[in-house]
């Protein structure tokens, strides 16, 4: 190898690119394949606006953890007690709400706290004590769900304040009123608007950004890929945006779960903090011997997971408009099949959120165009089972060939 | 004169771009001690692994004759099958099994799957007593001392029928009286016949057991002796372990030598885990300013553990001394206090603690010192990449580019890599550990390169080796450590091989 080839930063090709990222691009494909195979097989029920505004409330709570599943993951931790921390969440927000009156601008980010230090409370033992993640969850997940019992009486508590139910069962309000909503096709202007801007924006943005890093020689991905994801998600976005404007808008949740996403994704790849998780995924002495605080950092993994399962712990009693002891029962299961279908490695380091995102998704669509067309509750599991198989054995089997 | 039991022939061992082993010669005689010696990376290893049949027949060249026959061992078992069974410097016991259990480990007294524990029991304690392990065979292995454990590792030697048994340093981890009764049990199993061979640094240990010393140098044979024929002192073995000419290995370099950056006083530190075993023992040196200050010893000297527990007490516990930096105490508790007050530490393992290996060469650069190239948190991506590119092209870091993954790189380039990201944190002092270890002759004379342009920079270079030449072509003095302690600070006029080997030698024979 010459000495030139140790100045010139050279920008890859085509190939080189496929080959390092196909993860990324076969999952997005993976989704879009899945979503025109229900929307057949249901004969368009899967793409009907009523339809995908429950897509989108039954998985905003998977995706919301997901994300913080995947920073637990990629640091190469797991945590099994979400889905009791859902359940407790949901039974004392109902306890301070419907017995004892307390307004939910206060119970909300109570509750955001509470779960904070129950991530805190699991994330102790975990950093500073060094039990592995798999046992303290393990236990939290048991004694969470006790507490609930406890906290609950094993009853039932709702329902719900209205005010409080907007979280999830709301809708951004039509701020556009062009037409009468009951004579015209679109009902809601403004949500039809809102997401051809933001898709304008992204479009703007991500060439701006390629102007960007090709003046400062930075890494950009092929023009064709650029392209080919844009073009996919604009018209999925707009497609979708076209049909939630015939019905009743932007749901509450959809907009909740849309800035989370933005604020992870940026979090995990433009942030030191971000950075940091990963490096120490990847290599904890090395990560701890550059000067990284692992401990802490681990300790704050847990409690940003705790403070998100709480987040989707108030939106699932918001939507079932009651808190019950069983509530989130296997979601953990759900939220970690996302992020490893999302390409997230078991052995921490390697994972994106926009792979959780779409991974979580791709579940979302599988459970719901299974439900459409009738199938039960055991065969949705069975093949869901499956597609998690499949989809890491696509990883394994992709690194052993490159 | 008895018969010859193993003879290996013109054994010749290659991996890729080194040359470990060539054309060595060895000849063993029934019934004596034989003790092999050599600097680290002289080859013995190498080739006590090509005798086991941990590299099998075929990946070398040359012969090994057994018993009069020449041999050909694929896999380890075969090897033990005949008789030859070594017993290496880690040991390799179950800690949480008992000593029975480990002696018969693989190797159970059962019938149809199912271990008679009385009969196992029984022999446990024969070899016991043939060994002189007073302990009950229920006895964990977690529960006895190293050198208990090395009589136990002979022990299960034993129950398999031994005819040639290889001892790795088998005294690098215990104490004078341990050490004795382990040689001497040696010796007695010389007197009822068996053969063995030994692998060691301690001289006078050496000069005390064996019959004949074969030195191996560089991958090749250097000479036999014969301890019957002639009376062999260690600067006799000394000199033929080192005695190879410097060559035009190291740049020049004309040292600027000025005020005292780093300096340490009165450093005690216990062990990691023996917790309350002293590991570390008064050590007090200094690094001044362009200079480059080497500290040589051997394996287990404590070179290793003195750096890492002053770089942020990465290393043992119960540390106390005064670190200064430019005159002035400094706190370096934590690895970001250490990076702070202007140390960096190049280890010595970059596959497990130096480098990210699934990340690529720029966000490995970037890892210790993210501040500088970020704003409130937020990395610069064209700060990043400025900064990591132009690493790559000082240190000549050759890849397609700063995204290619670090664990596809060539030992060497990896090595920049890390030098990279520690050159980021602007230290003003740089402790490389074994910066050369494991990569070819031109990437180290790139590696010198870099020390040299760090030293004429005024930054004070303090390098760790197990290389001796390489200690003496790049350092300006040397500290020279022996089980926790520095025993000799040499002049780069005072410093030679001999200088050094004889100081760890003399240290040795004092405790």
């Amino acid at each position: 190898m010459s000495t030139d080839t140790a100045t010139k930063t050279t920008q890859p090709s085509v190939g080189e690119y496929l080959k390092k990222n196909i993860r990324e691009y076969g999952l997005l494909v993976a989704l879009v394949v899945i979503m025109i195979f229900f929307q057949v097989i249901t004969n368009g029920v899967l793409f009907r606006p009523v339809n995908i505004t429950n897509l989108v409330l039954q998985n905003s709570f998977i995706v919301i953890m997901a994300l913080g599943m995947l920073l637990i993951i990629v640091a190469g931790h797991i945590d099994l007690s979400v889905g009791s921390i859902v359940a407790f969440i949901g039974a004392i927000s109902a306890i301070m709400l419907v017995k004892w009156g307390v307004p939910a601008i206060i119970v909300v980010p109570a509750c955001i706290l509470v779960g904070a230090l129950m991530g805190a409370a699991q994330g102790y033992w975990v950093a500073y004590q060094k039990i592995p993640s798999f046992i303290v969850t393990l236990a939290g997940m048991l004694v969470f769900r006790g507490m609930t019992y406890v906290v609950l009486g094993g009853r039932p508590v709702g329902p719900f304040p209205k005010d409080f139910q907007i979280l999830s069962t709301g809708f951004v309000p039509d701020f556009l009123s062009i037409t009468d909503p009951a004579t015209s096709l679109i009902k809601n202007y403004f949500a039809l608007v809102v997401v051809i801007l933001l898709v304008g924006y992204a479009i703007y943005a991500g060439l701006r950004e390629r102007s960007q890093n090709a003046l400062h020689e930075t890494e950009n991905e092929p023009f064709a890929f650029f392209a080919g994801q844009m073009v996919i998600i604009s018209a999925v976005a707009v497609f979708l945006g076209f049909q939630l404007s015939t019905y009743r808008g932007l749901p509450n949740v959809l907009v909740i779960m849309g800035l989370l996403i933005v604020l992870y994704t940026f979090v995990t790849t433009r942030t030191t903090i971000g950075r940091r998780i990963y490096a120490m995924g990847g290599n904890e002495k090395a990560a701890k011997l550059s000067g990284i605080n692992t401990e802490r950092l681990t300790f704050y993994t847990f409690v940003n997971m705790g403070a998100l399962a709480a987040l989707a712990g108030m939106i699932i009693a918001a939507r079932l408009n009651s808190a019950t002891p069983k509530a989130g029962v296997g979601f953990e299961l759900d939220v970690i099949a996302a992020c490893f279908i999302g390409g997230a490695s078991a052995s921490g380091g390697v994972g994106k959120i926009t792979g959780a995102v779409i991974g979580a998704f791709i579940m979302g669509v599988m459970n719901n165009g299974m439900s459409i067309m009738g199938i039960g509750i055991d065969y949705q599991q069975l093949i869901k089972g499956l597609v998690l198989l499949a989809a890491v054995f696509f990883d394994v089997y992709n690194k052993n060939k490159g | 004169m008895s018969k010859t039991l193993l003879e290996m022939r013109g054994i010749t061992k290659t991996f890729p771009g080194v040359k470990a082993l060539d054309n060595v010669n060895l000849k063993v005689r029934e019934g004596e001690i034989h003790a092999l010696v050599g600097e680290n990376g002289a080859g013995k290893s190498t080739l006590m692994k090509v005798l086991s049949g941990v590299y099998p027949a075929g990946s070398y060249e040359g012969e090994i004759h057994f018993d009069g026959e020449v041999r050909r061992f694929s896999t380890i078992s075969d090897s033990e099958h005949l008789g030859i069974i070594i017993i290496h410097q880690e040991l390799a016991l179950v800690p949480l099994l008992s000593i029975a259990e480990n002696i018969f480990l693989g190797n159970e007294v059962a019938t149809n799957g199912i271990i008679d524990w009385k009969l196992a029991f029984r022999r446990t304690q024969e070899l016991l007593n043939k060994v002189g392990l007073r302990e009950p065979p229920g006895t964990l292995i977690t529960d006895i001392g190293v050198g208990k454990q090395q009589l136990v590792e002979i022990a299960k030697a034993l129950s398999k029928k031994v005819r040639l048994l290889i001892l790795d340093e088998p005294t690098a981890s215990l104490n004078e009286k341990d050490s004795d009764a382990l040689l001497k049990l040696l010796v007695e199993f010389r007197a009822q016949g068996m053969t063995s061979i030994i692998i060691s640094h301690k001289l006078n240990e050496i000069k005390k057991v064996a019959d004949q010393i074969t030195i191996l140098r560089d991958g090749g044979t250097v000479e036999t002796l014969d301890c019957h024929h002639e009376d062999i002192s260690e600067d006799r073995i000394i000199k033929g372990m080192v005695g190879r000419e410097m060559e035009d290995r190291y740049p020049a370099r004309e040292p600027k030598i000025g005020e005292t950056l780093l300096e340490v006083k009165n450093w005690n530190v216990f062990h990691q885990h023996h917790r309350d075993r002293q590991f570390l023992h008064n050590i007090s040196f200094n690094v001044r300013a362009g200079e480059v200050v080497g500290i040589a010893g051997l394996m287990g000297a404590g070179r290793t553990e003195t750096a890492m527990s002053i770089f942020g007490k990465s290393w043992g516990h119960k540390i106390t001394g005064e670190v200064a930096m430019r005159g002035k105490p400094v706190d370096v508790s934590t690895i970001p206090k250490a990076i702070d007050a202007g140390l960096a530490y190049v280890t010595e393992d970059r596959k497990h603690l130096g480098l990210v290996l699934i990340d690529n060469i720029m966000h490995n650069t970037t890892l210790a010192n993210l501040k500088g190239v970020s704003k409130a948190a937020v990395i610069d991506n064209h700060q990043e990449t400025k900064v990591a590119s132009g690493y790559r092209s000082r240190l000549r870091i050759r890849s397609h580019s700063i995204y290619q993954e670090a664990v596809n790189l060539s030992g060497g380039n990896q090595q920049k890599v890390v030098l990279s990201k520690w050159l980021f944190t602007d230290p003003q002092v740089l402790i490389l550990d074994e910066p050369t270890r494991g990569i070819d002759v031109g990437a180290k004379f790139e590696i010198y390169t870099i020390i040299n342009q760090l030293a004429a920079e005024g930054k004070g270079i303090l390098m760790i080796s197990s290389e001796m030449p390489e200690l003496l072509g790049t350092c300006d003095r040397i500290y020279v450590m022996n089980e926790g302690r520095i025993v000799a600070e040499l002049s780069k006029a005072e410093a030679s091989q001999e200088s050094i080997m004889r100081a760890i030698m003399r240290s040795g024979e004092k405790h």
